[in-house]
């Protein structure tokens, strides 16, 4: 195809769009590690802000991952089974239980956190710990991992996989170890890194359900962008940057490769 | 199947089934009723509508999403069908940087849009250079418009670019071939094989718009969007009820919007910040 007027204004109104998403974020790197931000860069780079953020909040970021691993251990426990057996089910049924799993996404976390704080908000050793935290974490990404799963799960034949290993005397225990996980493998990993991304940077239902001493990795943030100078908060956001763009960058690779 | 696997299958569903039933289906249905807990009963769920203050929050929320909805969607359709139709070098590396801001959190990209357009943020910047002076709209809606725009372009791009895929090209040669004039194909032939993905994704975007708590909260307390005022009169007023009758209203118009792109399209993408 002949490339003229046209492909050249679209390539720089998609490189502007690009532009727009970009230079945001090259502004918070820069500004987390300069001196001074409001004399430029001119004023020398500098560690000393990820330091503070370091000595401030690194108590944050270890609750954050704390609550992802064990988000992503309590999906990888209840979500994969129960993708397993919605698949498994098949029907009007399976598919209806599948709508009210997938609501969480649909339902603002705000009114989510509203609501497990107006029922379970009396049990104070509950609401005041980290594990309160986790109850919306893991409400909100169980739809992701079911839904990945599933989706695997639908494109492999596996009730064909699993009557031949039945056939062949497998136990059911057998089969679901040596015949279903590993054809859905592709589908669990893809689910663990959307979990596991999700829960880190989850913020909507963590700041209605945290505590003072609960504080995760993006209520901090919001802490810092309220309280502290730019680039201390700047500082904090690279740090968040650092996290969660390996995972980013895993899930571009995972998708381009299904 | 024996009986045992269907034993099996149930005891399978039953960790999922109890944590959805304690965690979710029966903290909601309290929310419901709290809502109609207050002085006012039931008919708190029609504050929305006879309170002049949760009215006109209604109504920016539901304008400020519609926007962002329609300009997400023009931008990602003209930026997404280009990437799918052309290669050039350099391609992939846009593609990446299209849509890695995916899983950014509202309040980051609240952070992000003070950045662009706050007090010390680029854009004042550039204008005080330029006019003299310094144009600064972060902490106001067109700050949140332009942080919600941020927050929707990566995932409806990453829609339109799936839809564009699946798109028939020998339809457009046909198109141009019986004379056609580039516009006329655009408007005839490659927009309306993209409506149900066009809609679908917009439809996303505006429930995620009308949810979003993130960036309101970095931006400023006083925006008045829907969530922005719930939490207000959650932690400010202490109104508890009416939280919960507002979170609840706010809860089914996401759900509808959702349901009316899953309708359309037979997907849904995370509507996730």
């Amino acid at each position: 195809m002949r490339r003229g007027k046209l492909f050249h204004l679209q390539l720089a109104f998609t490189l502007a769009v690009c532009t727009f998403l970009i230079v945001p974020v090259i502004l918070s790197v820069l500004a987390g590690v300069t001196v001074n931000y409001f004399q430029g860069l001119s004023s020398g780079l500098t560690l000393r802000w990820l330091g503070e953020v370091w000595a401030l909040y690194s108590e944050t970021i270890f609750l954050s991952l704390l609550i992802a691993v064990v988000c992503l251990a309590v999906n990888l426990m209840i979500g994969v089974p129960a993708a397993y057996v919605l698949a498994r089910k098949g029907g009007r049924l399976a598919r209806a239980l599948e709508e009210i799993i997938v609501l969480p996404i649909a339902i603002p976390g705000l009114a989510i956190a509203l609501a497990l704080i107006v029922t379970y908000g009396g049990f104070r050793d509950f609401r005041t710990g980290w594990s309160f935290i986790l109850v919306g974490h893991v409400l909100y990404t169980l739809p992701f991992m079911v839904r990945s799963v599933l989706a695997v799960l639908h494109s492999v034949n596996f009730r064909e996989l699993e009557e031949s290993a039945a056939s062949l005397g497998a136990s059911f225990v057998q089969r679901f170890r040596d015949v279903i996980l590993p054809n859905v493998k592709p589908g669990i990993l893809a689910g663990s890194l959307m979990t596991f991304t999700l829960s880190i940077g989850e913020f909507n239902l963590t700041w209605m359900l945290h505590t003072p001493v609960t504080k995760t990795l993006p209520v901090g943030l919001a802490d810092s962008y309220a309280s502290m100078r730019l680039e201390v908060a700047s500082a904090y956001t690279l740090i968040f940057f650092v996290m969660i763009v390996p995972l980013l960058i895993a899930m571009q690779a995972m998708s381009r490769r299904r | 199947m024996s009986q045992r696997p269907a034993l099996l299958l149930i005891l399978l569903a039953l960790p999922a089934g109890v944590v959805f039933l304690a965690f979710f289906l029966l903290p909601m249905a309290r929310l419901v009723l709290i809502g109609a807990s207050g002085e006012d009963g039931a008919a708190a769920y029609l504050s929305v509508l006879t309170t002049p203050r949760h009215l006109e929050s209604m109504i920016a929320t539901v304008l400020l999403s519609l926007a962002v909805t329609l300009a997400a969607v023009a931008v990602s359709t003209v930026a997404g069908v280009f990437l799918v139709r052309h290669r050039f070098p350099g391609r992939s590396t846009l593609v990446s940087l299209l849509t890695f801001p995916l899983a950014f959190p509202g309040v980051v990209i609240g952070f992000l849009v003070i950045l662009l357009a706050g007090r010390q943020g680029l854009v004042g910047e550039v204008t005080k250079a330029l006019t003299g002076d310094k144009m600064v709209f972060a902490y106001s809606m067109a700050g949140l418009f332009v942080g919600y725009l941020y927050f929707s372009i990566p995932r409806v791009i990453l829609t339109v670019m799936a839809a564009a895929e699946k798109l028939d090209p020998s339809l457009e040669e046909a198109a141009r071939s019986l004379g056609a004039p580039p516009w006329r194909v655009v408007a005839d032939v490659i927009l309306p094989a993209l409506k149900p993905g066009l809609i679908a994704s917009g439809a996303i975007c505006f429930a995620t718009s009308m949810g979003a708590f993130g960036t309101a909260f970095t931006l400023a307390t006083n925006i008045d969007v829907l969530p922005m005022t719930i939490y207000t009169e959650f932690t400010l007023s202490a109104n508890i009820a009416g939280a919960a009758s507002l979170s609840v209203v706010l809860g089914l118009v996401t759900w509808a919007a959702l349901a009316l792109a899953r309708n359309l399209s037979g997907s849904t993408v995370a509507a996730a910040g």
